[in-house]
């Protein structure tokens, strides 16, 4: 299969992957947000984290990635793109954008769509982790 | 010594011909093109004369008369008649009825079989499919346990395409014999790599590829018993009544005779190569298996191929994986679901990665495959499965003890 030079781009050198800290620390950091989505019998798992800082922004973004090219390139966009956004300006990032970002084929429009929902459920443990 | 990219290690697939093979054919194209039909010139007679060579050729090779050899297209019209042609002789009850006769096969055998032994079925067969263990052999217990007095027909493999697993073929042909059932075996990766005594090995019907041993694509035979038993087929196409009636068709004799060459070359080197091979072959698996974690080598772990492998690796993605190997040409069969990756049937029969997200190679090796390919492969692939392993969060978690499959995962 062809792809873009986007995605082979981001699968040589994919932007900040790697974790805030191990799976029992990171759930028990307010700081951090974590989006664990996909399953293994899919051939998809995505972990996106993401780090906000005092002024509500988010300051850093991490990834890891069990997946074709095109969900490494997607999920290694997702944290590109939300670093030094606000937590609403994260949840605005349409996976139409990554798909049009990468030029991802049709079959390959579930990695983006995977990224989105990765950014989501991120932001949406860090809330839930901050709301009292 | 510098090495050629890309890298072919998938000769289960096909093989490239020889070109002592090419040779052997190209007169037949130009100058000696005459139909093998026509009896009453020099033209006819020559291309004759290099078919009966040929078959003499393929015979030889698997201990066989040559008038038991039926010149095909490939491996998978060998199959269509072997299977559909017995069934049909041998069916119990006359087409258009139900309770025709009992089919046993098996369900990680190559669709060339299957497909037809679910089209009989639809016409009134019954068809069993063994599930073998997770080594994927098939042995003569399995088959004695499922044949019934109905039984017309066995069909299994010789030697499994994805895992190269060596099935129990002349204690199989025995027990049919016994019983008196017509036994097909789908020889495709075996023959023209392990020695071969359709007589001794009790053997009814085999069919072969010529493109698997270094010969052209397009070629291939049946072998059918003429004697203990005298086994009989009803004919799938019809025509000019060539190959004693079971194939009709003008003999396409360049392929034909290309394949005999193939055949002579195999029968020559068969021995000297599968040394070299073998050792090629562990050379890899223990490089891979001494150098990453979490390694699998599916199949029988002895009774296989020696030029074939199958690995799985943990916790890597398969299309990743061919993207970061794309120099090297293999075969990928990924266990799990892949929304690209069609699974492997053959692995997932196995029960491989019923729990474990990972992928696997088929890596096969042929006549032209060298030491300094293999050590090639070898670095190539430890690199990958690292780089994806520093990328896949199930490997973090594999590392920090947490068990994946107890995990509640939103399949999507």
């Amino acid at each position: 299969m062809a792809y873009s030079e986007k995605v082979i781009e981001h699968y040589e050198k994919p932007r900040n992957v790697g974790t805030f800290g191990t799976q029992k620390e990171i759930k028990e950091r307010q700081d951090i947000g974590v989006g664990l989505v996909g399953a293994p019998e899919c051939g998809d798992v995505m972990q996106l984290q993401i780090k906000v800082g005092d002024d509500g922004n988010i300051e850093d973004a991490k990834f890891k990635c069990f997946g074709c090219g095109s969900a490494i390139a997607s999920s290694s966009l997702a944290t590109e793109w939300l670093k030094g956004k606000t937590l609403d300006e994260g949840l605005e990032i349409k996976n139409t954008e990554i798909v049009e970002e990468l030029s991802l084929p049709p079959v390959k429009i579930h990695c983006s769509v995977l990224a989105e929902d990765a950014i989501k459920s991120a932001i949406a443990d860090y809330k839930e982790k901050n709301t009292k | 010594m510098s090495i050629k990219l890309p890298i072919y290690l998938d000769h289960a697939a096909t093989t490239p011909c020889d070109p002592k093979v090419v040779e052997s054919m190209m007169p037949y194209f130009t100058d000696m093109f005459g139909n093998t039909g026509s009896r009453n010139h020099s033209f006819g007679w020559d291309s004759e004369e290099a078919v009966s060579k040929a078959r003499e050729q393929v015979a030889s090779l698997i201990g066989a008369d040559p008038k038991e050899i039926i010149f095909t297209s490939g491996s998978t019209e060998s199959n269509n008649l072997a299977i559909k042609g017995a069934a049909n002789m041998y069916a119990k009850n006359p087409a258009g009825s139900e309770n025709r006769g009992h089919i046993i096969s098996v369900i990680h055998e190559h669709k060339a079989v299957l497909d037809p032994c679910k089209r009989l079925e639809k016409e009134g067969f019954d068809v069993t499919l063994l599930e073998p263990g997770q080594d994927g052999l098939v042995t003569r217990k399995m088959i004695e346990d499922a044949i019934r007095d109905d039984t017309i027909l066995v069909t299994v493999m010789w030697a499994n395409n994805e895992i190269g697993t060596i099935n129990e073929i002349p204690q199989i042909g025995e027990l049919c014999h016994d019983k008196g059932i017509i036994f097909h075996t789908d020889a495709t990766q075996w023959v023209g790599k392990m020695p071969t005594n359709v007589k001794k090995d009790n053997v009814d019907l085999l069919s072969l590829s010529a493109h698997k041993m270094y010969g052209p694509k397009g070629v291939g035979a049946l072998y059918v018993r003429r004697r203990r038993p005298r086994v009989r087929l009803i004919a799938l196409q019809e025509g000019g009544g060539q190959e004693r009636g079971y194939r009709s068709g003008t003999l396409n004799v360049t392929g034909i005779v290309g394949l005999g060459k193939a055949c002579e070359i195999c029968a020559q080197t068969m021995d000297s190569e599968r040394e070299r091979l073998l050792k090629l072959r562990n050379k890899l698996e223990s490089s891979l298996e001494s150098r990453l974690d979490v390694v699998q080598v599916n199949g029988h772990r002895e009774k296989r191929l020696a030029h074939a492998t199958n690995i799985s690796f943990g916790f890597v993605e398969g299309e990743s994986l061919m993207m970061a190997l794309k120099e090297i040409a293999m075969s990928s069969g990924s266990a799990c679901t892949s929304a690209s990756l069609e699974p492997s049937y053959v692995l997932k029969a196995l029960g491989v990665g019923d729990d474990l997200a990972h992928s696997s190679l088929r890596i096969t090796m042929g006549r032209w495959t060298t030491e300094e390919e293999v050590d090639y492969a070898i670095e190539k692939i430890v690199e990958a499965v690292n780089k994806l392993r520093e990328l896949s969060p199930l490997f973090d978690m594999h590392n920090e003890g947490i068990d994946i499959s107890k995990i509640e995962w939103a399949a999507h």
